[in-house]
């Protein structure tokens, strides 16, 4: 073993001096710590300090440090926003002042920005319900279609982003499919022979016995809704049953069970949640997804 | 000195002369009173249940003390510890496996989340898988072996037994307790929603009291130690257990609704809360993930390479300059919050001072390779340390990258996060317990090397690739996520919807459950390797370091 000035071991590999401890046979070497490591250690630290000198940093009793550039994020912010509003704000002010809703789409510049607004807004507030391209769900309609259940002019696309559908908006679009089983209004046998008449309007395979004693029903309990030819009525929001477009679906089962416990599917209103503006870009949009009236 | 090192342990400690008894049956006989009144009067189902299951364990801890107390010959308490030691390491597998298996199945929840919903499963929903994942790994996996290796290292670099007798079996039960209720807790759906701090209040106040004797037990032990100076990784282990009592008990003070009910209230609210959630949160990478870890490192790569640790001055240095920085750091989670400016400036720039001392860990590991860096291609078990050390290395270069406010508006809340914490956890706090692990088992059980240095071969390599996969596509689907998220049209409208990213995502939770699929193969290798070497198979027979050189100190010499 070969001893240093100090009576501490050396080692034979590196050359360098140990501490002269040993803990179970564990030893240290005398090492000076790294260069490199120390200078990067002293800029890092030093470089702190030129931050706190420039941001806010360290707190006292009654305020903090505010740094020599005075920056605040929440001002920041609020300047960028301003900014962006302000580049918005000549759109925005023709978005609201047009005659008809139509005017936009004449307009590329307008309907360029509408459908940027409209897309951007859609993603966040109505994919979730109505899917990312707007393609629908069962339950929630399919906005790509030419298929409307209220209208899918501008105008009514916009009151019903307006108001919802049976929202709890006093304006909201409102109708009652009623539960003609569950409320007694028609018994299992009869519930089963509209069925069988929807699905002969619809197209699809019946049984032509029970569809025929279906029709007096529909005729007494469901025209005045959809219609004598049960077409639907969109003034009632009353869905056309004869297109082969189903919002909760076209199995029979899926029928019976409409007519037996009624459907009352709700779109919230958004009046208070987006501004005008952006309910006017959301409607050009979603006219645009396919099936605009 | 060198002469004394080899000396075998002949102390007979005075603690055990029937104090530690007393002591471990009045904390036994208070918990069996309080979970029977609280089993009785339980004010929720809750409450109840995990009652029950404190009454049933202090029933059997009071029957394994009464067997204990009336054995007719004690067992000779000259030599050092290991029973508890060996425990340790058989729960640190148990509960590694299970933690992974759980990652596993909620990293396939997160890619396929419509197969893997069971409406009639509560405790199968990701909300409560989630925790007890984190929970699984972190304390229960990291936990047990924090609390194995710091009861083997401190005997072995003390040359002390562990001090209080029966203590050290008090607070190894009693911490594997704790998870248990833990874990329970969150399948059940007992949280007070505290990010690595869900359990709720009585499961708190009985971790304190397990921590606290975890404390006294290692202070005692240095305390009689027989070397005149302490050693590194002791300084490390300590700050450790020092760190996390105090993290612990701040951050769940609360207010009980009642005194046998599961729910309590916290006593910190709006802002302040999340600054003293993410204080403890960030401190618990620092002092349970980083400091307690260290301590491993500074014990078994020395050990294992056969080499003295490179630099003295740089320990000391990186360890204080370390665990002083560190606590100031947890801000940086919460940047661009309503946490005020100056605060996140302190916590950004704190975590950049932070870079140099946590590398001063990695250096010192590294270099202690020098003039040994040919085990790395012989001994699989080496190169487990060593990569451990670089993933230590490159997490604690990403961290403080991380908490600059700039990149931050990018990652956070990103899966660049997942992936951060991932490196961490598993290529450095994993490897480095598996490491240590495959070390500790032929030493305990005095077997002369592992089964098969084989398996551990495929263990390192399918875990490695596994780690690789799981990071990288955290970093690609994270930064792909946080440039999605902020994407904006020529106008300032937002380019995608949330959903979205969420799709784009998809393929990129494939590749990462996949990577932790193969991580917990290689788990389940090493556990069966262990498990053969335990019962004295021998597969590999040439594969024999790193026993033999100590020989003269395993633990036959020292009884």
């Amino acid at each position: 073993m070969t001893v240093s000035e100090n009576n501490n071991e050396i080692d034979d590999f590196t050359g360098v001096e140990t501490t002269g401890h040993e803990w179970d046979g564990v030893k240290e070497l005398n090492n000076p710590m790294p260069r490199w490591w120390l200078i990067i250690f002293y800029v890092s630290v030093i470089w702190s300090i030129g931050y706190w000198v420039l941001m806010p940093s360290w707190p006292g009793l009654t305020g903090y440090l505010k740094g020599t550039r005075e920056h605040s994020e929440r001002e920041n912010v609020d300047v960028a926003l301003a900014a962006v509003n302000a580049e918005r704000s000549v759109q925005m002010k023709q978005l609201l002042s047009v005659s008809s809703m139509t005017e936009i789409e004449r307009d590329p510049q307008l309907l360029e920005y509408s459908m940027a607004a409209g897309g951007s807004l859609f993603g966040d507030n109505c994919a979730t319900c109505h899917g990312a391209g707007g393609q629908g769900f069962p339950g929630y309609p399919s906005l790509v279609d030419d298929e409307w259940i209220w209208g899918g002019s501008l105008d009514e696309i916009r009151q019903t982003l307006h108001f919802g559908i049976r929202s709890t908006h006093p304006d909201t679009r409102l109708n009652i499919m009623q539960a003609f089983g569950r409320d007694g209004l028609l018994t299992r046998e009869q519930i089963s022979d509209v069925t069988e008449y929807v699905l002969d309007i619809s197209g699809q395979d019946s049984d032509a016995e029970a569809a025929a004693r279906g029709a007096p029903l529909f005729a007494q309990q469901c025209t005045s809704c959809h219609g004598v030819d049960g077409r639907g009525n969109q003034a009632l929001g009353a869905p056309n049953l004869t297109d082969g477009i189903w919002l909760y679906g076209g199995d029979p089962s899926v029928i019976r069970q409409t007519i037996y416990n009624g459907r009352g599917g709700v779109m919230p209103f958004w009046t208070d949640r987006l501004t005008d503006e952006q309910i006017v870009a959301l409607s050009v949009y979603v006219h645009s997804l396919g099936g605009g009236e | 000195m060198t002469q004394e090192t080899n000396k075998p342990v002949t102390s007979v400690s005075s603690a055990t002369s029937g104090g530690d008894v007393m002591g471990v049956a009045v904390i036994l006989g208070i918990g069996l009173l309080y979970s029977l009144f609280a089993a009785a009067r339980a004010s929720d189902p809750l409450m109840q249940f995990h009652s029950f299951i404190f009454l049933a364990a202090f029933v059997a801890a009071g029957f394994a003390l009464i067997v204990h107390v009336s054995n007719p010959k004690p067992k000779s308490q000259s030599g050092y510890e290991y029973g508890v030691v060996k425990a340790g390491v058989i729960a640190s597998m148990f509960w590694g496996i299970a933690g992974f298996l759980v990652g596993v199945v909620i990293a396939f929840q997160l890619a396929f989340p419509d197969l893997l919903y069971f409406e009639n499963l509560p405790w199968t929903n990701f909300g409560r898988l989630r925790p007890l994942h984190t929970s699984a790994v972190i304390f229960a996996f990291g936990g047990n072996v924090l609390i194995a290796t710091s009861f083997y290292v401190v005997q072995r670099t003390c040359r002390a037994r562990l001090a209080g007798g029966l203590a050290p079996w008090f607070v190894f039960w009693g911490y594997n307790l704790f998870v248990v209720i833990a874990a329970t807790g969150y399948l059940i759906g007992v949280t007070q929603s505290r990010e690595y701090a869900e359990p709720e209040w009585y499961a708190d106040i009985w971790l304190t009291i397990v921590w606290v004797v975890y404390l006294l037990v290692f202070l005692g032990t240095i305390w009689k130690r027989k070397e005149p100076h302490i050693y590194v990784a002791n300084w490390f282990y300590l700050s450790f257990i020092v760190t996390i009592a105090m993290l612990h008990i701040v951050n769940n003070l609360a207010m009980p609704v009642s005194l046998t009910g599961s729910k309590s209230y916290s006593l910190f609210a709006g802002v302040q809360d999340a600054l003293t959630q993410w204080w403890y949160g960030h401190n618990a990478v620092g002092f349970f993930l980083t400091t307690g870890f260290l301590g491993i490192m500074y014990y078994f790569i020395p050990k294992r390479a056969e080499r003295p640790v490179f630099s003295y001055r740089l320990s000391i240095v990186h360890f204080w300059s370390l665990i002083f920085i560190y606590i100031w750091a947890g801000p940086h989670h919460l940047h661009y919050t309503a946490l005020p400016e100056w605060a996140q400036t302190l916590g950004m720039t704190f975590s950049i001072m932070l870079w140099m001392p946590s590398w001063g860990g990695m250096i010192n590991g590294l270099m202690t390779l020098s003039g040994a860096w040919d085990k790395l291609r012989t001994d699989p078990v080496i190169r487990m340390l060593v990569v451990s050390v670089a993933f230590y290395g490159m997490s604690t270069f990403e961290g403080p990258l991380m908490s600059i406010r700039a990149v931050n508006a990018l990652s956070h809340y990103t899966d660049w996060t997942i992936g951060h914490v991932h490196s961490g956890a598993l290529g450095w706090v994993a490897y480095i317990s598996f490491g240590a692990i495959y070390c500790l088992v032929p030493w305990l059980w005095k077997r002369e090397s592992l089964y098969s240095k084989a398996m551990v071969e495929w263990h390192f390599w399918i875990s490695t690739i596994g780690i690789v996969l799981y990071i990288t596509s955290m970093w690609v689907s994270g930064i792909m996520q946080g440039l999605m998220w902020r994407a904006t049209n020529e106008f300032g409208f937002l380019e995608h919807s949330f959903v979205e990213t969420v799709a784009a995502m998809h393929p990129y939770y494939i590749i990462r459950a996949c990577g932790g699929t193969l991580f917990l193969i290689g788990a389940l290798i090493m556990a069966y390797n262990l498990y053969r070497t335990i019962r004295g198979d021998v597969r590999d027979p040439e594969y024999q370091s790193a026993l033999a050189p100590f020989r003269g100190m395993t633990p036959a010499a020292a009884e």
